[in-house]
Formats: C-alpha cells, structure tokens, sequence
C-alpha cells in the first residue's frame, strides 16, 4: 500500500513542536489543572487529605472567609468598571484625536503617552504614592495653586477614596494600550468609507460617531475582554502601594492580594495553599465566565469588517 | 476662508488635548526624576523646581549604591528577561513553524491547545508551581523565573509567529526541499530569517511584563542573591520608606533602563501594536 510509505511518522514535527509543549505542558497547565485539584484537599496533622468541597464551603459559608472574599470581589468589579468607563474612553477619544489627518508630532504624543505604560508596578505605585502624600505635598501645592486646596484629602489613607484613587492610578498607567489598538484599528479604516460619507455630508465628529466607532466596536470588545482579565488577577499596584493588607483596612483589597495572603500568610496568619488554590478556583472560574461571555455572547454579535 | 478657520481651530483643540495629557502622563515621571538630585531640604521647600547649584545632591544615589545591590539585581533581571526571550522565540518560532508548514493529524487542536494560555492567567497556578518548584529544588533559582515566563509567553508568540508564518512563500520552502535541504535547514536558513520583524515584535511585547513582575519574584525566588530589580527596588524602598532621597534615587534607577530600552525599541513596539499583530 502506497499510503503506509506517505505516511511515515514525521520525527520533524515532533521536533518542532516538542519543547513548546513541554515547557508549556509542565509549567503552565499542569499547574494550572494540579491547583485545581489542591483546592479539592486540606492539611490535617501535616497529611494532604481528600475533603472535596469543603474548602469552598469555608471561603462561601464561614462569615471569616466569606466576607473577606465578597470585599474582595466586590472591590475588584469597581476596580474594573473605572477602568471601563475611565480609561477607555480615554483612550479611544486620544487615539481619534492621534489619527486625524496631517497631525504633526502625532509620533511623539503616542510615544510619550505610552511611557507609563512600560513602568513597572513597583515604580507607578511608590511615585504616586510619594505626589499624593500630604507629607510632601506636591498634590496639596498645585491644588492650592488654582484655589481648590479645600478639595485635597490624604487619598491613599482613606478608605471611601484609596481604592478608586489606585484604579485611577492604574487607569493612568494603562490608557497607552487601548489608545494604540483603538488607533491601529481606525488606521485600518479605509479612506474610500470616510470620503463616501464626506460626499454624504457626514464630517468631523459625525464622521467619528457614524462611520468610525461602529467599525472599531471589534477591538473595543477585544480591549475590553482584555482589560477584565488583567483587572481580575491584578496584584502588583495594590501590594506595592497598600502591602498585603490591602490597606487602610482592607479597602483596597483585591482578589490577587487576598489570594496572596492567603496562600502564603502574613503577620500572624500562617499560610495555607489549599484555601489559596480554593481562591485561585474561584479566580479561575471567574476569569473563565468572563472570557466565555465575550466569546459567545459579544464576539459573535459584533461582525468584523475585512477590508 | 472660514473653513480654513475652522480647521486651524479644531488642529490647536487636538494639539490642546495632546499637550494635556502628555504632562499628565510624563508629569510624575519628572518629578521623581529631578528630585532625585536634590538635596532632602529642597525636595520639600520646592518640589517642582529643577536642581540647581544650590540644591544639588546625589546623597540618595550613594545611599542607594551602599545598601543595595542594584547591580546585582540589574544582573539578575537582564539575565531572566534575555534567556526567557530567546527560550520564547526560540521554541515558539518551531512551534508556530510546525502548526504553520505542516498537516498532520490533530494540528488544530495543538493550536487551539497551545492558544489557551493566551487568556488564562498563568498566576492561576502559582500554588501549585510553588509546590513543583520546591520539591524539584529550584526554588530561589533564576531558572524557575525563566521557566515561568517562557511558559506565559509562548502561547501569544506562537499565535503571532504561526500567522506570519503562513504568509512565507511555499515556492521557496519547495525550491530549498528539491535542493536537498532538511526540513530543520529549511526553518533555520529560509523561514526564520523571513519572520525576523515579527520575531522583533513578539520580543518587544514580552519583554516589558517580564521585566516589570514582581509577583513571580516575591514568589520563586525572594533571595537577595537572585532578586530582580522590580523586586529588589520594592524591598529597598519599602525599607528605607522614610528615607526620601534613597526612595527617589532607587525609583530614578528603576526607571532609567526601561526608559532606554523603550527609546530603543519604541518604534518596533508601536509599529508590532499598530499592525495589528494582537488582533
């Protein structure tokens, strides 16, 4: 039979394929799928023991735990709804702004408006720490520069403002990526579209709202999916400004400091992996919805345009 | 006339809005940037002022340079970020390459199998990443940090590459097939040569999140001996909190690589987002 000779075993695509998924295979699912069954277990008298659901009993029905974890995932929606309503519409009014025709320097404003972005964390966090501190007072001298000193309050160390000032912080670091892909996307528009509605009488903002945002929904979907990920499992901003305990008590706290604290203990608490896996689950599970609600539910409705 | 007026309105309205946000965005940065060099009475009398004769100081970098070793932490950092890029686009081009050129049984389903890491976090496991790393001892190694990072940024490599790949001419592969060549020269010496701008990309993308992660850090490898720079600056200036000269010198000297490395590459940056290459 000819087919037996065609079809030999390939040993190049093994090859090729094979360190990827190794590496891949061992550090990403396997972990990924080993934490999920953690989560299934508990120590009791230094023994891994089988306890099914009872760790996601103690994080949803013990008011301990349960109330840490809904001040968590509470925090974390508005987390996530100022970004959605702060930082992208920034980004996409900046980035039509940067794609209008004939603009000069438009290479510097995008180059420059997209350095926080490459800053770590650690560095966002403690700078802006330091300019809103009333100790130094950066943020209180400009305030009373243009009269409004009444309106300075210690916002990092009150717990009705720390958390929108960090989202706002971040929204600040973060706006450089919607405002590239929002500008790649109306880039892509090609001009024939916008001179047939010039013919129609359709210019200026009209053009914007008309023609360029319903072709743009795509990447406002993808900016948006990927936002929600990046928000759910954040850490770093909120460890490197508040610590661990998420301060001023816990009001800062997210889902990826409380996870942190929990898996690895702080101050008195010891740590404990398999409530740290139980919140890892969770995290997982809602990271998972959400990303299925865009696949299905919006990535289908929203028809993409090839040019 | 008037339409010209017009324009010449909305163009200053642009030029407003630009400006605006520029020194909002690079604003804090300065800040931290010129009071660095200051001494500690004019860091407070006058924040915003440039460093001049009078208030010039680099107490807070020689503190910084006695306490910690920031040149260890540079080190470290270069290393992990250099070796996980090469180790990405190493295994990632191979990959994409055998998913890209061949048909083989299950081929779609490797690719939609290695595309899922794209969405989920690979934080989601550290529990259990910890628990590998320890009992394989590689706990406090710059290894478990490569490890991590190549295994996060392959699957968004290959995505990028295997699409690029797709679109190298089959009459080329074909023509070095009939001239003798192995299918790994014909990878090696035709195609990846052909890819290198996206290569350039998927480089440039994956290393500002290695560069700048602390969680994985604090986690893996928290000894002084092995901290990169994001965590090592966190650690220095959570200590020398009060010390304000040593926290803005220590913040200045975290910024400056990634402000070079971004002056060098921000062209290749904006021009991989703005290809679309993660649509």
């Amino acid at each position: 039979m000819a087919i037996s000779s065609n079809h030999k075993f390939r040993w190049h695509i093994a090859v090729f394929l094979a360190p990827a998924v190794l590496v891949y295979t061992a550090v990403m699912i396997y972990p990924l799928f080993n934490t999920l069954r953690l989560s299934l277990f508990s120590e009791v008298d230094q023994q891994r023991v089988w306890v099914g659901l009872q760790n996601f009993r103690t994080l949803f029905g013990d008011a301990l735990w349960s109330d840490q974890f809904w001040n968590a995932l509470g925090n974390n929606t508005w987390f996530f709804i100022i970004h959605m309503l702060v930082q992208n519409p920034i980004g996409v009014a900046l980035a039509a702004i940067l794609s209008s025709p004939r603009l000069r320097f438009s290479a510097f404003y995008r180059s420059a408006i997209f350095i926080p972005t490459i800053l770590s964390f650690v560095i966002v966090g403690f700078a802006w720490k330091l300019i809103l501190s009333p100790i130094w007072g950066i943020a209180p001298g400009m305030l009373d520069a243009i009269g409004l000193k009444f309106l300075f309050q210690p916002w990092l160390g009150k717990a009705e403002y720390a958390l929108t000032t960090l989202s706002l912080v971040s929204v600040w670091q973060y706006v450089g990526i919607p405002m590239m892909l929002i500008y790649a996307a109306l880039l892509s528009i090609p001009d024939e579209i916008l001179e047939a509605g010039e013919c129609d009488g359709i210019t200026g903002m009209a053009a914007f709202w008309k023609i360029k945002l319903p072709l743009i929904l795509p990447s406002i979907g993808i900016i948006s999916i990927l936002t929600f990920v990046a928000n759910f499992n954040a850490f770093d901003l909120i460890y490197a400004a508040q610590g661990a305990l998420a301060g001023p008590d816990f009001s800062t706290d997210i889902l990826g400091t409380f996870m942190y604290r929990t898996f690895f203990g702080f101050q008195l608490q010891l740590g404990d992996p398999h409530m740290g896996s139980a919140i890892a689950s969770a995290m997982f599970g809602i990271i998972l919805i959400g990303v299925c609600l865009y696949l299905f539910g919006i990535q289908r409705r929203l028809r993409n345009y090839q040019f | 006339m008037n339409k010209a007026r017009r324009n010449w309105g909305t163009t200053i309205a642009a030029h407003g809005v630009l400006i605006a946000y520029t020194i909002i965005a690079l604003f804090p940065v300065f800040v931290i940037l010129i009071n660095s060099f200051k001494s500690r009475k004019a860091i407070f009398r006058e924040p915003l002022a440039l460093p001049d004769a009078d208030s010039f100081s680099l107490i807070g970098y020689q503190t910084v340079l006695k306490q910690g070793d920031f040149f260890l932490y540079f080190q470290n950092s270069m290393i992990v970020t250099v070796v996980s890029l090469t180790l990405i686009l190493l295994f990632g081009a191979m990959a994409a390459f055998a998913l890209a050129e061949y048909r083989f049984k299950g081929n779609t389903l490797m690719g939609l199998y290695l595309a899922l890491g794209i969405m989920i976090p690979i934080r989601i496991g550290t529990v259990a990443i910890l628990e590998m790393m320890v009992s394989t001892g590689l706990v406090n190694t710059l290894t478990a940090l490569i490890l991590v990072y190549t295994a996060q940024g392959l699957p968004l490599a290959i995505f990028i590459l295997s699409e690029f790949m797709k679109g190298v001419s089959d009459d080329l592969k074909n023509a070095g097939r009939i001239d003798g060549l192995s299918e790994y020269k014909i990878f090696f010496r035709l195609v990846l040569p052909l890819v290198r701008p996206a290569m350039a990309t998927v480089a440039v993308f994956n290393m500002i999140p290695i560069w700048n992660d602390l969680w994985f850090p604090l986690i893996l490898a928290p000894a002084e001996e092995v901290k990169t720079l994001t965590l090592g600056s966190q650690v220095f200036i959570g200590q020398f909190v009060t010390d304000w000269n040593a926290v803005l010198s220590a913040l200045s000297m975290a910024i400056l690589p990634v402000l070079i490395l971004y002056v060098i590459f921000s062209r290749q940056l904006i021009r991989g987002i703005t290809s679309g290459a993660v649509k």
